[in-house]
């Protein structure tokens, strides 16, 4: 092990590391603060992938609303957690907004957060943007999660049942597809779904979805695509 | 450096500890130096499987809290001299296992033996993510029916994605499946997943294959881990997973019905 002469002994099992790391989350943009039909319309997105909801970090948009208005935040997390929401911070908030976000341990966010580097020593090839798609080589195991924010996804593996793959763009399993797929996850209908072996627990493009029990037992096994057609689920034989 | 090796599986009852004691005999009586830790806070059973329950004064948890030193808690095997084991505490929760805790004792060992094998407790929880958390190579123990399956396939999920190879973004855990308490005549009635169904589904290396064996209960009853009774099925089933584990190329055996006695082969039955 390579260690600097003058390094202090303590240095030598560091506690901790910070570093920077980009996340992309998903943004709640209020247009009102009417709670009840914030519930409800909560309810809808939620039903449509509800696995992608569950646990979820989310930032509170306040941007819309009314400048003067203070934001009623208890109760608005009170009913983001009871969805299951993780509220982790707001932005687009007036001073006054950001303040009163603070006082309930909100962090208060800007576009450019992702930029602010923890670690000046970071070295600066880490610096390329992140790809627009991910490829997954290993099996996706029942309990695990991938998500492809912004692009497409490729899994070169089986996805057991009880996994969960989900993509901004399009999704491409080569191997069996036993868990749940959801592709178009921003609402980009055009996003499809492509498998080897379907077998899945939930398909899923842009919000719509179709469950095991309604997928035809005559298109279990094959080779299928799954994309919309006029707004409801398809799956086609390839 | 040892080779840390976790027996997990994720739900209970399906041959861990019957494992972790016949592979540690195993590699043990191959010369190599093995250590065979107990995991499962709360309800130790190892030592009952590996016949040194009357002679536990330390535990595990003891050596973690710094009560005891690690030469005061191990008990050497009376059959095998490279055999030491490493019992769990009757009496604390699994709580008292930390991460530091836990690593510091693993690395100890690491420098004196040669594997490392963790009986890890049935579930998804803090004492089997203990178990898991250092492993270099993981074995599956799996029950030919679906729900052993879907919670191997849940355990291996965890151990791509929580330990510490995958923290620290190193090559991941190596993974094998062991298939326990088969049944082939079970399997050919439909009544029981076959090895090709449930390597299909968990996809994984193959590392055997022990057969639903009367000679396990026996062998653990009188507290000898089953791979010393040379002349039962399951015993020499084990013995092959060892060989086949330290590299050697041995073929599946006990996986086709029994051979029809030449009485019933003469009366076509
Ligand atoms: N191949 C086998 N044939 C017959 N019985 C077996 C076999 N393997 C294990 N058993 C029996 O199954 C029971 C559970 O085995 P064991 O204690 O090894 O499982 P475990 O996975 O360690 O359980 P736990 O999750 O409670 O720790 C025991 O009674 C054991 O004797
Ligand atoms: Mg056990």
């Amino acid at each position: 092990m390579a260690v600097p002469p003058e390094s202090d002994k303590k240095d030598f099992f560091p506690a901790l590391e910070l570093k920077a790391a980009a996340f992309s989350l998903p943004v709640l943009r209020l247009l009102n603060q009417d709670l009840a039909s914030i519930a409800e319309q909560l309810d809808a997105k939620i039903r449509q992938a509800p696995g992608f909801f569950r646990h979820a970090p989310v930032v509170i948009d306040v941007s819309s609303l009314s400048e003067e208005d203070p934001v009623a935040f208890p109760p608005l997390l009170r009913l983001l957690r009871d969805h299951n929401l993780i509220p982790v911070g707001i932005r687009g908030g007036t001073p006054a907004q950001n303040r009163a976000a603070q006082g309930v341990k909100l962090a208060v966010l800007n576009e450019s957060i992702q930029t602010v580097r923890a670690n000046a020593a970071e070295p600066k090839g880490e610096e390329s943007p992140a790809p627009r798609f991910k490829i997954v080589t290993r099996p996706v195991r029942s309990g695990q999660r991938i998500y492809a924010p912004g692009g497409d996804l490729s899994v070169i593996a089986p996805v057991s049942s009880g996994a969960e793959i989900m993509a901004d763009g399009n999704i491409h399993v080569y191997g069996p597809l036993r868990g749940r797929a959801l592709a178009g996850m921003q609402g980009d209908l055009n996003a499809r779904i492509f498998c080897q072996n379907l077998q899945a627990d939930l398909v899923s493009v842009a919000g719509r979805y179709r469950v095991s029990e309604n997928i035809p037992a005559e298109l279990k096994g094959h080779a299928v695509q799954v994309f919309l057609e006029q707004e409801s689920i398809r799956i086609e034989r390839l | 450096m040892a080779k840390i090796i976790v027996i997990t599986s994720g739900k209970g009852g399906v041959g861990k500890t019957t494992t972790a004691a016949s592979i540690s005999m195993g590699l043990a009586q191959r010369g190599h130096r093995t250590v065979v830790i107990d995991f499962d806070v709360g309800l130790r059973n190892l030592d009952l499987i590996m016949g040194c329950e009357r002679r536990v004064v330390y535990d595990f948890v003891h050596v973690i809290n710094g009560e005891a030193n690690l030469s005061q808690a191990l008990i050497r095997d009376k059959r095998c001299d490279a055999l030491y084991v490493l019992p769990a505490s009757q009496t604390r929760d699994k709580e008292a296992l930390t991460k530091e805790g836990v690593g510091k004792v693993l690395e100890t060992l690491s420098q004196t033996y040669d594997y490392i094998v963790c009986d890890s407790p049935a579930g998804i929880e803090h004492g089997a993510n203990m178990a898991m958390y250092y492993a270099d190579d993981a074995i599956v123990v799996t029950n030919p029916e679906v729900s052993s399956v879907r919670d191997s396939d849940r355990m291996l999920g965890i151990l791509a994605s929580k330990s510490r190879r995958a923290e620290n973004n190193e090559e991941p855990i190596r993974e094998y499946l062991l298939l326990t308490r088969y049944v082939p005549e079970r399997v050919q009635r439909g009544e029981m997943l076959s090895v090709e169904d449930v390597q299909e589904i968990l996809s994984l290396e193959l590392l055997g294959v022990i057969p639903e064996s009367q000679a396990v209960l026996n062998a653990s009853n009188s507290g000898i881990p089953v791979i010393l009774d040379a002349e039962s099925d399951a015993g020499q089933a084990y013995r092959d997973v060892v060989a086949r584990y330290l590299g050697e190329d041995v073929p599946h055996r006990f996986l086709d019905t029994r051979k029809k006695g030449f009485l019933s082969r003469l009366l076509g039955s």
